[in-house]
């Protein structure tokens, strides 16, 4: 570990485009997937097929820039999907019993943060492994979905429908849910805080090594805990976004969703032991799941599974990418 | 009082009494709660009963959480073993289906070991990446997690593929001597693991990769080599469980077999007493964890109580053991009841102040 993070700061500019490899590399890889897309099938080249996959995966991504600040700081975040489902879960389970909406929003957004901040205060002042507290977080959050009930409940209440019907839209037809721009709001505040706050170079030297941070002075602890608790936020966010999204709130939906985070994360350039990584690579890795799955339902012939073995594919080849090139890796 | 406490000390000193102790209060709850929980009865020359079905329905995971604790001992965690449970399970079921005779001992027999091959050659493919090329475990096995649901799906074109071919329903439902085959099964790998691991030096070697896998390097230990192998290992103990599972219902379904079995399987080995950061293994906690946590979703089954809201209850077994099993909530534990004076808590306070 020591000699490759020493062959990295060697100088300033090779460490530079190396940081920077990953990203380009998954930026590539979209433009040529859309690029087959284009050539392959005359509809792709609609505006609106690009913004259908920002629709259909708007909460996606802002569970993806949740579980970056988690993985930036070398640890992993489990509970997403099941907060996702237990978000929804719950909003419309309150929905349906006449709670009113703007109340409904602040308890659904007060559930995800304060099951993520239990979670990081058991991970940081009992010293158990982040992978283990997730797993019981996602194993408590998914037993809560059908603690709530067995069956999905539909969502008819005014504000929800709203939300979820309004276009935002150019003058030639193609159109966007309100959910993207909320998505779009996430990914730009979480941007802002990694690069230019305080709290967002603890998250990288907390991930970079968490000893040495804690040697220099820096609130180990406290940015730990606060990660998961992001996390939890925006699991709550997607949570929310994924009711507008489908109007109702099912025990099972997302199920498997925090594996296709991670892939997202992943791909996205964002190096599993911590301390390196981009928002900015984090959407890419979203977009690129989401052209795979727009592709594969243009293709007719290929099925869902094919989705699964290309992602599985994908993620080999950018975690040997990330390897080859030398960024820090145990 | 103190003296009490003195005299219990090697009791409750020993890795496995947490977990026993777990495992006693919840067949004593059940049996309060349901007098016939603990009746067993002979018909027609096989055993039944709840405490036999809890042993049938825990061969799988225990099988899948003994491969888990070998990686779980080198520092490694292998995500892939349910994946490997669906295909392993598809192949076998695809044969069968496709075979002439389903029922002849032979196609089972070739059957069997096709997918076994299969699940090695894919072992070896995580063996490769964690040893050979060096990525981290987590993400390694993640990728054969997310693509071999896919592949199982592949293998079963989608489909669910239902056999009739008895003895392959015999690795799930068969039954040897009174007892259920499975469990048998369950049993004798755990012996032939432990007799690998605790009759040579196989198991010391293990748990020298998963203490500090660079310094057994250096004392002549081919670390890279036993760390391919435990994933090797790990992968023909899930296909063992794949055929369970998929035995059990006579079909492979490659989109629900063996899901979230990796998590209970982890679970497990965590109960058991194994660290997660390796170096350190338990077989027979593991065996203990995998029939604490049958025993939990028996329990909650048997209440009425839909399955999937289980998990709740799971959540807060592993989260009172791990809190139990975590050094610094002893130290932190300790130190309150004694009030001042920390007490011989000071090794395991060193570790509370550099978190990992």
């Amino acid at each position: 570990m020591t000699s490759t993070s020493l062959t990295t700061r060697r100088s300033w500019r090779p460490s530079l485009s190396r940081r920077h490899v990953p990203v380009l590399a998954t930026l590539t890889l979209l433009l040529v997937m859309y690029g087959i897309g284009v050539s392959q099938y005359r509809a792709f080249s609609n505006v609106q097929v690009v913004f259908n996959v920002f629709i259909d995966n708007g909460f996606v991504l802002v569970v993806a820039v949740g579980m970056t600040f988690v993985i930036l700081t070398g640890g992993i975040d489990l509970s997403v999907g099941a907060v996702v489902a237990m978000t929804a879960m719950v909003s419309a389970a309150l929905l349906r019993d006449g709670v009113p909406a703007a109340l409904v929003l602040v308890i659904a957004l007060l559930i995800g943060p304060i099951l993520g901040f239990l979670m990081g205060c058991a991970i940081h002042f009992f010293d158990i492994q982040p992978f283990i507290v997730t797993l019981a977080g996602m194993f408590f959050a998914r037993g809560m979905c059908t603690f709530i009930s067995g069956a999905s409940i539909s969502i008819t209440d005014g504000f929800w429908t709203g939300m979820s019907q309004e276009r935002i839209g150019n003058p030639a037809g193609n159109f966007v849910s309100i959910s993207v721009l909320i998505a779009f709001a996430v990914v730009l505040v979480a941007a802002y805080v990694l690069a230019y706050t305080r709290f967002g170079r603890n998250v990288y030297a907390v991930g970079g090594n968490a000893q040495s941070a804690l040697l220099m002075g820096l609130p180990v602890g406290r940015t730990r805990i606060a990660v998961y608790t992001i996390s939890g936020l925006c699991s709550a966010i997607g949570g929310i976004l994924l009711s507008f999204y489908t109007l109702s709130g099912a025990p099972l939906i997302a199920v498997g969703m925090e594996l296709d985070v991670i892939a997202a994360v992943v791909i996205g350039g964002t190096v599993l032991t911590g301390g390196s990584g981009y928002v900015f690579g984090t959407v890419l890795g979203v977009l690129v799941l989401g052209v795979i799955q727009t592709l594969i339902t243009f293709d007719g012939s290929l099925n869902s599974w094919w989705t699964k073995i290309v992602i599985g594919g994908l993620l080999f080849a950018f975690i040997l990418l990330q390897r080859l090139i030398g960024i820090r890796f145990k | 009082m103190n003296t009490l406490t003195d005299r219990l000390r090697p009791l409750t000193g020993h890795r496995l009494f947490w977990p026993a102790l777990v495992l006693v209060v919840m067949i004593l709850a059940n049996t309060v709660y349901r007098p016939g929980f603990l009746a067993v009865e002979v018909k027609s020359g096989h055993l039944y009963g709840t405490p036999i079905d809890i042993l049938r329905l825990s061969a799988p995971l225990i099988l899948v959480a003994l491969g888990m604790t070998l990686v779980i001992a080198t520092g490694g965690i292998d995500l892939s073993v349910g994946s490997l449970c669906a295909i392993s399970g598809a192949i076998a079921c695809l044969h069968i289906s496709e075979a002439a005779d389903p029922n002849s001992p032979s196609t089972v027999l070739t059957a069997l070991a096709l997918a076994f091959g299969v699940a090695l050659v894919l072992g070896a493919w995580n063996g490769v990446l964690v040893a050979v090329i060096g990525i981290q475990p987590i993400i390694a096995t993640l990728i054969l997690m997310v693509a071999g649901r896919g592949i199982a799906q592949l293998v079963t074109e989608g489909q669910i593929i239902t056999i009739n071919s008895g003895p392959y329903r015999a690795i799930g439902l068969g039954h040897f001597l009174t007892l259920p085959l499975a469990i048998l099964i369950a049993l004798a790998a755990a012996l032939l693991v432990a007799a690998f691991t605790r009759r040579t030096a196989l198991g010391l070697i293990v748990e020298s990769v998963g203490g500090n896998a660079e310094a057994s390097r250096l004392a002549g230990i081919r670390s890279r080599r036993i760390v391919f192998l435990v994933y090797v290992v790990s992968a023909a103990c899930a296909a063992l469980a794949g055929f369970m599972v998929t035995a059990n219902v006579s079909s492979a379904d490659g989109n629900a077999a063996g899901l979230w079995i990796e998590l209970d399987a982890i679970l497990a080995v965590v109960i058991g007493g194994t660290s997660l950061a390796g170096g350190r293994f338990s077989l027979s906690g593991t065996v203990l964890g995998a029939l604490i946590i049958q025993t939990l979703t028996t329990t909650v089954y048997a209440m009425n109580i839909s399955p999937q809201t289980s998990l709740l209850f799971k959540a807060v077994v592993v989260i009172a053991v791990c809190l139990v099993q975590a050094p610094a909530f002893r130290a932190r534990f300790r130190r309150r009841r004694r009030g001042v004076e920390p007490g011989p808590a000071t090794p395991q306070r060193e570790k509370e102040q550099v978190p990992a």
